[in-house]
Parts: structure tokens; C-alpha cells; sequence
């Protein structure tokens, strides 16, 4: 079903109040503090839903719903045991470090804490990662959009492209932040409404679960291996993942969320805006309250759709298929959008999906243009400029981001295969980093040299694993197995948890043993940047259940109630 | 901070909601077949001007405060 007059004016209402907020913010970018960190000003509620928006891009709202047709309930793991604790961690541990170091990016607390090299490695490798994760969702983006709203893939990319890069010219980061507000709240009332008309349509959650033990005994599982977060990890051949339990909260939880929620730049730097030591901190645990219900925006459809198919409801929904016969599961929301909404709605439903793709990209964009300007121009090429030459290298840096990340689309568009491979070698740079910093922020005596070589070695020990093994059924090449077979995974999840176990483990060993062989910093230069040598913060100025710690526990006891009741 | 993002987004989802529930008001009810006989477009705009008018009233009582 095509959008009409009605759905294109919604829509059209999105684009004007998302390029007025730049608009209006135009004259609030004097220094290059305000254009890359908001000039340190924005409020802890803002900052949290800006946290949670720059990561609910296209891969994360598309990604999450098929993942819960394919492999169900479950698919809560990557909330309630990944992100969740994760960002607790970082409000409660963390933030004191990098907003108390007056860092003004990720790969400048590598600097301050370790050496130039080490922050040249992830600064750079983060820089060329961010482009062309960009490229890559702007390509799903292109496909989508052209198949819902008719539109060619030039015009999708370039339109969407083309607003981001005016309204992050006009107010930088507070122009990211606060659409990424509007954002938030448009995903939400865009998707709400599909979970609610979708259950009913299946009977209730009851229904739901009902048709999903048809769907798991029609593969050969338990019946409730659908509807349950744990109850059938126990061994990986019970579940539809293919992992079991030790690899769901070491590989997944530990390692790669943590890696990923409390070390990329593109989250942390919302934090990092933030107007005071404490709004940064709680930036992250405000975010982790609608991040631990997001499951059932996201997730349930997908298990919605594959129940539906496998069973359907009144109006009769099914997933279409794709051209090699098997489930689309990737099409799980835009198709159930546009089977539930009639006009009016769809155009909300479709601005949903509008807003996702561009807080994703323009996160990756405002995330890009900084590590740009603060960690390589003006760290290798360009030193002692004035503040409004590294503002305007910022504004030249977003126009040269956002054109790259088209020029990755079209890359994608033509070659899948490379962007395959880059997403891989992205998840080998990525591996081993939370090891570094957990060492970098715990440990006074890790060096710089340590941190290096212990990177260095995580990834090559990713690579390694994964040329190594193989998920089972899989040939060898981009899945694994590259060099030789010396394990078969029951799945590809279990082979990417078990990779990130690795990588971080060996990251760990290498880092501590080059740490004691190399000559460690003057204490005092490690002052505000590790965690014993840093003066406890006094939260006396906050109401008690104002505190990280108490809010944090209290997250932590929600999130594992949310495990208990969905067990 | 300039700019209190309450106020577009409330004017935002205040316009969104009228919108909404205008069309829903107004429209053939056969189009709601597919949201199961529901007038999702009239119940959903109403909640959507709820959200858009406590949004302007948060964000015009804290404009209110500051220039007390």
C-alpha cells in the first residue's frame, strides 16, 4: 500500500520541525565546543533519550524485529543481558572518567590515559568504521523506502542524506541531540500502535504464544522455545540462536555490549554533552529505563509476524519470502506497517521508520565529524589552529562524512560482498577495546605500549578465531574457516560470541603482561583518568534516588525481574 | 541552553495529533478494516495531542519560572 495525500503531509510535518530545530539553533554555534559537544549544556533527561536514539538506527529497529521472528523471546538478551547492565556500568563506573577528564572524545581519554599511538589506532579505525556503517544503513534505507514508498534509490538516499547535513551544518551536536528527542518519541508513537493492533489480532499475548509453540515444534524445538528468554539455553542445540547460556552473558553480555555500549564514541558522546558531572552520569541510566521495555517494540513484532505466518490471525498477515524461498524476515515491521495501518496512520508508522534511519545516521555523522576534527586533523595535521578553524573543519568534516557514507551506499548497492567484509574486520577492531579500557580505567598500572599491543594482539586473535572455525552448514570463506577448520559453531551467533570471548580475553593477557614489562606512568599524571587514584565523587548535592548508584541498582533489579517473569 | 525542546515537540505532536484525528473523524470507516475495526487514526490522534499539550505545558511552565 503506497502512502497518500494524508501520509505525505505527516511526514511532510517531521521534515519541517526536524530542519526547524536546526534552524532555530543556528545561532547557538559560536565555538567548537558547542558545534562537536553542545558547548557541555544539555540536560540529563535530554542527553538520555538522545543515548538511546543515536543507536535505534535502521539496522537496530529492522535488525531486532527479524531477529525475533528467526530466534524469538530470546532476542531480549541483546537488552536485558546486554545493553541494560551495560549502561549502568557506564553511568555508575565510567562517566567519571570521561567527562572528569575534561575529554572531549573517546579516542582522546585513549590519549590522555595511554599514548598518542594508541589513540591514533582507534581513532582512525573508529573514523573509517562510523562512515561506512552510515553507508551501510543508508543502503538498507534506500532498498526500504523505495519498496514502501515507491521512491528510487538515488532519491532516498540523497533526500534523507541531504536533511541530516542541513540540520547538523546549522546546530551541531545540540541540532543531533535534540531531533534525536523528536525521534525518539516518533519511533515510539509510530510503533506502539503496530504491537497493540498485531496481538490483538493474534488474541493476546496468549494467542501469540500459543501460535509461537507451532512455530517452534514445526523446527524441531521445545514448544516454549519461542516465548522464553532462558528457560532453553542450557545446551545450544535447544534453542533457535544455537548458543548456550555461558556464551549469551559472557560473549554477548560482557564483552560485546559492554565493548560496544561503554566505549563507542557514538553513544558516549551524548553523555558527554551533558551540562554537569552528574547529568552525564545518568544520561545513560535515564536511557536504560526505555531500553529495558524496548523488547516489545521491537522485538515482539518480529515475533508477531512469524507467528502470524506460521499460524495467522483474523486479518490474515503473512511474511513475504524471499526470491530463494525462505522467510523475509528483515520485512517483519515495513510489512506488518503496511498490513495494520490504514492512511493517517501509515504515514506515522512510515515517519517512524523516517526518524530511525536519520538519528542513526546523523549519530554516526556528529560521532564521525568530531574524532575527525579533534583526534586526527587537529592531533596529525593541522596542531595549533584557532578554535573557529577546527569549527569549520568541523562543518567541512560533516559535509565530507556525509558524502562518504553516500559514495559507502552506493558501494553497497553494487558489491555486497565488501561490505560484508568491511562489517567483519569492523567486528575484529571492535572485539578486544572494552579490555582496554576496563584495564585503562581499574588498573594504574597499565602502560601505553600495553594498551597497544594488547588491541593489536585482541584483533588478530578475532581474526585468527574466526579463521579457525565455522558455523555448521556453512561453507568456508567470509563465514569463517579461512584458514583452517578446527571448530564447527552450532550457529553463526554462537561463532561471533565466542570470536568477541577471544579477542577480549587475549586483549586482556597481552595487555597486562606488556603493562609489567614496560615502564608505568607518574602517578600523578593519572589523576582524574583511574579509578584509584581519582577522589570519590560526593553526590551530596542530589536527593538520594537521584544518585547513579541508586538509580542504577534500581535498573538492574527491573531488568532482572524482566528476566525472571519472561524466563 | 536557548532552545527548550519540549515546545517544538509538543507543537510537533499537538499538529501530528490534529491531523490524526481530524482524518480519522472524517474518513470512510471502511479503511479501518485493516486495524481490525478500530478507528486507530481518531483514538491514537487523541493520545497524540495528550502527549503534544503536556509537552507545551511542561515546557511553558518552566519558560514561566525563568522569567520570574
Amino acid at each position: 500500500m503506497h502512502p497518500r495525500e494524508i501520509d505525505w503531509v505527516i511526514m511532510g510535518v517531521y521534515f519541517v520541525f526536524v530542519l526547524g530545530v536546526g534552524y532555530a539553533l543556528r545561532r547557538q554555534v559560536k565555538t567548537s565546543t558547542d558545534y562537536f559537544l553542545s558547548g557541555r549544556s544539555i540536560p540529563a533527561w535530554v542527553a538520555g533519550l538522545a543515548f538511546l536514539s543515536a543507536n535505534l538506527g535502521a539496522q537496530e529497529v529492522i535488525g531486532m524485529a527479524a531477529s525475533g521472528a528467526k530466534y524469538g523471546m530470546a532476542t531480549s538478551h541483546f537488552y536485558w543481558v546486554g545493553a541494560v547492565p551495560a549502561m549502568v556500568f557506564l553511568g555508575v563506573f565510567m562517566m567519571p572518567f570521561y567527562y572528569g577528564s575534561q575529554a572531549r572524545s573517546v579516542p582522546e581519554y585513549l590519549k590522555l590515559r595511554f599514548d598518542e599511538k594508541t589513540r591514533g589506532l582507534n581513532a582512525i579505525s573508529f573514523a573509517t568504521m562510523t562512515v561506512f556503517s552510515s553507508g551501510i544503513s543508508m543502503y538498507a534505507m534506500g532498498l526500504l523506502l523505495n519498496l514502501l514508498l515507491g521512491w528510487d534509490f538515488d532519491t532516498s538516499v540523497w533526500l534523507s542524506a541531504a536533511v541530516v547535513l542541513i540540520y547538523i551544518l546549522l546546530g551541531g551536536l545540540t541540532s543531533a541531540i535534540y531531533n534525536e528527542v523528536l525521534q525518539f518519541f516518533l519511533i515510539v508513537f509510530g510503533f506502539a500502535p503496530l504491537v497493540f493492533l498485531g496481538l490483538k489480532d493474534l488474541g493476546g499475548w496468549q494467542g501469540l504464544s500459543a501460535r509461537l509453540t507451532h512455530v517452534a515444534t514445526a523446527q524441531g524445538f521445545a514448544p516454549q522455545a519461542w516465548s522464553s528468554t532462558w528457560s532453553q539455553m542450557g545446551d545450544p542445540t535447544s534453542n533457535p540462536m544455537g548458543v548456550e547460556w555461558f556464551g549469551v552473558a559472557m560473549g554477548l553480555g560482557f564483552v560485546l555490549s559492554f565493548g560496544y555500549w561503554c566505549t563507542d564514541f557514538l553513544v558516549v558522546q551524548r553523555a558527554m554533552a551533558a551540562h554537569s558531572m552528574s547529568a552525564a552520569r545518568r544520561t545513560p541510566l535515564i536511557a536504560a529505563v526505555p531500553k529495558m521495555l524496548f523488547p516489545f517494540l521491537v522485538i515482539v513484532p518480529g515475533m508477531i509476524a512469524i507467528a502470524s505466518t506460521q499460524h495467522t490471525g483474523a486479518s490474515g498477515f503473512v511474511l513475504p519470502h524471499k526470491p530463494d524461498g525462505t522467510l523475509n524476515y528483515d520485512l517483519s515491521i515495513p510489512m506488518m506497517l503496511s498490513h495494520y495501518f490504514p492512511h493517517g496512520m501509515l504515514g506515522l508508522g512510515l515517519t517512524a521508520l523516517l526518524a530511525s534511519f536519520m538519528s542513526g545516521m546523523a549519530g554516526n555523522v556528529t560521532a564521525f565529524n568530531t574524532v575527525w576534527t579533534y583526534d586526527i586533523y587537529q592531533a596529525y595535521i593541522n596542531r595549533g589552529a584557532s578554535d573557529h578553524h577546527y569549527l569549520n573543519m568541523g562543518r567541512v568534516a560533516t559535509v565530507f562524512g556525509i558524502g562518504l557514507s553516500v559514495a559507502a551506499a552506493y558501494v553497497a548497492n553494487h558489491f555486497n560482498n565488501i561490505m560484508d567484509m568491511l562489517q567483519l574486520l569492523f567486528a575484529f577492531v571492535n572485539a578486544p577495546l572494552f579490555a582496554t579500557f576496563l584495564l585503562g580505567m581499574f588498573w594504574k598500572r597499565a602502560t601505553g605500549h600495553g594498551a597497544f599491543a594488547g588491541l593489536l594482539c585482541g584483533t588478530a586473535a578475532a581474526a585468527l578465531h574466526h579463521g579457525l572455525t565455522l558455523p555448521r552448514g556453512s561453507v568456508a570463506g567470509i563465514k569463517g574457516g579461512w584458514l583452517a577448520l578446527l571448530h564447527a559453531y552450532p550457529s553463526e551467533m554462537a561463532q561471533n560470541f565466542w570470536t568477541a570471548i577471544w579477542a577480549f580475553t587475549v586483549c586482556l593477557v597481552v595487555t597486562i603482561a606488556v603493562s609489567l614489562i614496560t615502564r608505568p606512568r607518574a602517578e600523578n599524571d593519572l589523576v582524574g583518568l583511574v579509578y584509584s587514584l581519582t577522589p570519590r565523587l560526593r553526590e551530596t548535592d542530589q536527593a538520594w534516588y537521584a544518585r547513579p548508584a541508586v538509580l542504577g541498582a534500581g535498573v538492574l533489579a527491573a531488568t532482572l525481574l524482566l528476566n525472571l517473569i519472561f524466563w | 541552553m536557548g532552545l527548550d525542546i519540549r515546545i517544538p515537540l509538543g507543537v510537533m505532536f499537538t499538529i501530528l495529533g490534529l491531523l490524526l484525528t481530524g482524518f480519522g473523524f472524517f474518513s470512510d470507516p471502511v479503511i479501518y478494516q485493516r486495524s481490525l475495526g478500530i478507528d486507530i487514526n481518531l483514538w491514537w490522534g487523541l493520545a497524540l495531542l495528550l502527549f503534544g499539550a503536556l509537552m507545551l505545558c511542561l515546557g511553558w511552565r518552566a519558560a514561566g519560572g525563568r522569567t520570574h
